[in-house]
């Protein structure tokens, strides 16, 4: 049977970045299709651009056939493409009824005929057998819930297409099951799901196709039954490790760090290791592992819970949301960096803009910021200079533990280089690094040791020897 | 069938507010029971109808993330252009006057509408400029001079005044517009469409809806109600000058505020904001009986709105939960 929605060669970029350069898809009736790749393979902007959020530059999408375009959201529902979104995408002041229906709301001449919306409402989630009634307020469900809510708004839509993505990355494994049960009702009365997921043992269980993407294309897909774990793991992480990583031996020192039994309620618990001096110790885990979760605990901008950090309380922070988090955007270069060092530039409580911007232009220098003079604003600087600046910020204290969280997210190659150096110079210096990074490449080109965290815990550690990709994709990932 | 909705959050904060208003009222009216003679029950009503209507349009926009501070000051444009429009054609009648005023007003709110949703800039900031700029208009129009109620035809005056079944015009017109309001937020899809868009604006994205074109709608309507007010408040006091209403917006943002209208956008209901202008005007007008000096209303305000923010604070989101269930 031919397949009920088919991709062929779909490109996009934005900017000069490079989304999706050529991938293919089939997705059949009564069927459900595993999609994997790594953070950035470009998973987000297929489901975007199959929900009408974005065009492609190029290639074709195909339903039962005949070629077709999806320019916006409303076109997608009414080719019946349905999309259960990451984040939970519904209207928590709303009744669980009306979120299946907003801006398809039954009646005539512009009123909504409640009585028929609550009816059919009530028959979708009956059906479902959602355990939840249709006049419940949205906002007091839970995620998985929600969940529930978005694949019944899409059964109301008469969708034949239906994407789940990601949608157990915050569920318990009661719920996932739950989950799964509607999917498989779904797949038994002919729809084509595609399932997104990072959990391998959710893809043997629930899917019988498997799509691998990477780097925005294309690498591998067909029927589950002939293919392995193994296989797909070589599939998603499979590229040569480019060059970039300058990492300097180091004989790790005395102890820096010593966190025993951290924990945060809902967030992670029972987290301990060890950082040394010379160190760069790799956190390695998908998104939603609870590791920025860490990192923010070990700075001490959230209150551990349980457990206890001992050692030197001289740590800096690199936050993996630069713009929001860790700059100043409409401030200058030096304004940025001299925030952290008030103290030492003034003493007396006034700041000399001449030490200021001497400060500035001394790490401007070593970090090679690509800049016009210290006092330009931030945000006319390009990505990979934001995120200099914002070492240079933490750099200039001092610290003797510096947290890195995803510190070469977004930024260019050349950027990339700078910032491993820096790194690499700073540990072995005599100082610890934390390295958290979905990156692999990053990950284990850089680190001396790699801690993995999965759903808030930490589900292994690797020497520098043992930590290949296949053993942290693994022990990331429920594998 | 089970009743089609249970009680939501807004109708039960609703209700809290009713009792609370009829206390209130009762509790004034034990103590003096001219305060409910019907009388003056009609003049309560007559001196909030206006805050009642300029609260209702306030609503729709705040549902849908805005504000509009600039609401005052377009009634008050309308009201000059009004009144220099039966100036200048005493015998035109009041017909082509409201056109005028309704007209304008939608004019105005339009304007703000397109600043907010094309050129996507803050609405605080917006409206902020707009209720400038239309106080200049006003004076450029008039030279800063005053229309009094001589210059002013009878039937221009008296439009507002006529009483039918025990009730003013200006009364009648609040009654209607409020129980129009209260049918529409239910049950038009536009107003379903507003509450998405001011809910959840990424939501209601992929749902087909803009949530842009719904702010502009939202001003737009805003914008016509207060331009229709505007003739309505120079009809009633009978006097058009540059600072007619000059803060009340400031009250018709507090009246939907005390009604529940979260100011964060997405919730709110009609019945919420006619309570809570009736709440203000119970308040206002007791005042004086109570022997309390007008100039505390202002305070009372304050502490009635924060109070009544405080109460109806959401919760607050629980944290992610990335640990599973053992």
């Amino acid at each position: 049977m031919s397949p009920l929605l088919t991709l062929t060669d779909v490109r996009k970029s934005f900017g000069g970045v490079r989304a999706l350069a050529g991938v293919d898809l089939e997705l059949h009736r009564g069927s459900i299709t595993a999609l994997l790749g790594e953070n950035g393979a470009g998973k987000s902007t297929l489901v975007k651009i199959l929900s009408g959020v974005h065009q492609p530059d190029s290639g074709s999408i195909y339903l039962e056939g005949a070629r077709t375009r999806v320019p916006t959201p409303v076109a997608a529902r009414d080719l019946g493409i349905g999309v259960v979104h990451q984040e939970c995408l519904v209207f928590d002041h709303l009744t669980v009824a009306e979120n299946l229906f907003v801006n398809a709301h039954p009646g005539r001449l512009g009123l909504v005929d409640w009585k028929t919306l609550n009816t059919r409402a009530a028959a979708v989630l009956h059906e479902l057998g959602a355990d939840f009634g249709a006049d419940t307020a949205v906002a007091s469900l839970s995620i998985a819930q929600k969940h529930v809510v978005q694949i019944a708004r899409a059964l109301v839509n008469e969708s034949r297409v239906l994407i789940l993505d990601e949608p157990t990355a915050s569920l318990s494994k009661r719920e996932c099951a739950e989950l799964f049960r509607i999917a498989r009702q779904l797949r038994d009365q002919g729809c084509a799901l595609l399932f997104i997921t990072h959990r391998f043992e959710e893809i043997f269980e629930l899917a019988d196709r498997y799509a691998v993407f990477r780097d925005g294309a294309s690498v591998g897909a067909g029927p589950l039954a002939e293919t392995s774990r193994d296989e797909l793991i070589r599939l998603m992480v499979g590229r040569p490790v480019e060059q970039l990583f300058p990492k300097q031996d180091s004989t790790p020192g005395e102890t820096l760090l010593q966190v025993e039994g951290l924990g945060r309620a809902g967030e992670f618990e029972d987290v301990s290791f060890t950082l040394r001096r010379g160190e760069i110790l790799g956190i390695y885990g998908l998104v939603g592992a609870g590791r920025s979760e860490l990192a923010q605990v070990l700075f001490g901008a959230e209150r551990a819970h349980t457990g206890h950090v001992t050692g030197h309380a001289d740590i800096a922070l690199v936050p993996e949301d630069r713009q929001g988090q860790g700059s100043i955007l409409p401030f200058s270069i030096a304004a940025n960096i001299a925030l952290t060092n008030l103290a030492a530039l003034a003493p007396r409580g006034w700041i000399r803009a001449r030490q200021e911007n001497e400060l500035a232009r001394q790490w401007m220098e070593k970090l090679s910021i690509k800049a016009q003079e210290p006092t330009q604003p931030v945000q006319s600087l390009s990505g990979g200079n934001q995120q200099k600046v914002v070492l240079a910020k933490w750099l200039a204290r001092k610290p003797a533990v510096l947290i890195l969280d995803e510190p070469t997210k977004g930024i260019d190659v050349g950027a990339k280089a700078a910032v491993h150096a820096v790194t690499s110079e700073f540990a072995a210096a005599g100082n610890g690094v934390i390295l958290i990074s979905s990156e692999l490449p990053e990950v284990i080109a850089m680190s001396d040791r790699v801690l993995v965290m999965r759903r808030g815990r930490l589900r292994g550690e690797f020497t520098r020897v043992e930590a290949t990709s296949e053993n942290l994709l693994r022990a990331a990932s429920d594998a | 069938m089970k009743p089609y909705r249970k009680w939501s959050e807004t109708s039960r904060r609703d209700f809290h507010l009713a009792v609370l208003t009829l206390t209130l009222f009762l509790a004034v009216a034990a103590k003096f029971p001219a305060f409910a003679a019907p009388a003056h029950l009609a003049g309560l009503l007559d001196d909030t109808a206006i805050l009642i209507m300029l609260a209702l349009g306030q609503m729709l926009v705040i549902l849908v993330r805005g504000i509009d501070l600039s609401m005052a000051a377009n009634l008050a444009l309308c009201g000059m252009l009004a009144a220099l429009f039966n100036r200048a054609y005493p015998g035109a009648g009041v017909l082509p006057v409201l056109a005028l005023a309704l007209g304008a007003g939608t004019l105005l709110g339009a304007l703000n509408g397109i600043l907010v949703w094309k050129l996507k800039l803050p609405p605080i900031v917006v409206t902020l400029g707009t209720m400038s700029i239309f106080r200049g208009v006003i004076y450029l129009l008039s030279g800063g001079a005053w229309v009094n109620e001589n210059e002013m035809t009878r039937d221009f005056v008296d439009f507002t005044r006529v009483q039918f079944l025990g009730l003013s015009v200006l009364s009648w017109f609040a009654v209607v517009f409020a129980l129009a309001s209260i049918f529409e937020m239910r049950h038009t899809r536009l107003a379903r469409n507003l509450y998405a868009a001011g809910g959840n604006p990424e939501a209601a994205a992929y749902s087909g809806i803009d949530p842009g074109r719904m702010q502009f709608v939202a001003y737009v309507v805003a914008g016509a109600i207060a331009g229709l007010c505007g003739y309505l408040w120079v009809s009633r006091f009978a006097v058009a000058y540059t600072d007619i209403a000059l803060g009340f917006e400031l009250q018709v943002i507090a009246a939907c505020l005390i009604g529940g209208v979260a100011i964060a956008g997405g919730a709110g209901s009609a019945v919420g904001v006619l309570l809570g202008c009736l709440f203000l005007g119970i308040i206002r007008s007791s005042l004086p009986l109570v022997g309390i000096s007008a100039f505390w209303q202002m305070f009372i305000n304050g502490v009635v709105i924060v109070v009544a923010v405080l109460l109806s604070a959401r919760q607050r989101r629980h944290a992610r939960s990335i640990l599973e269930a053992r």
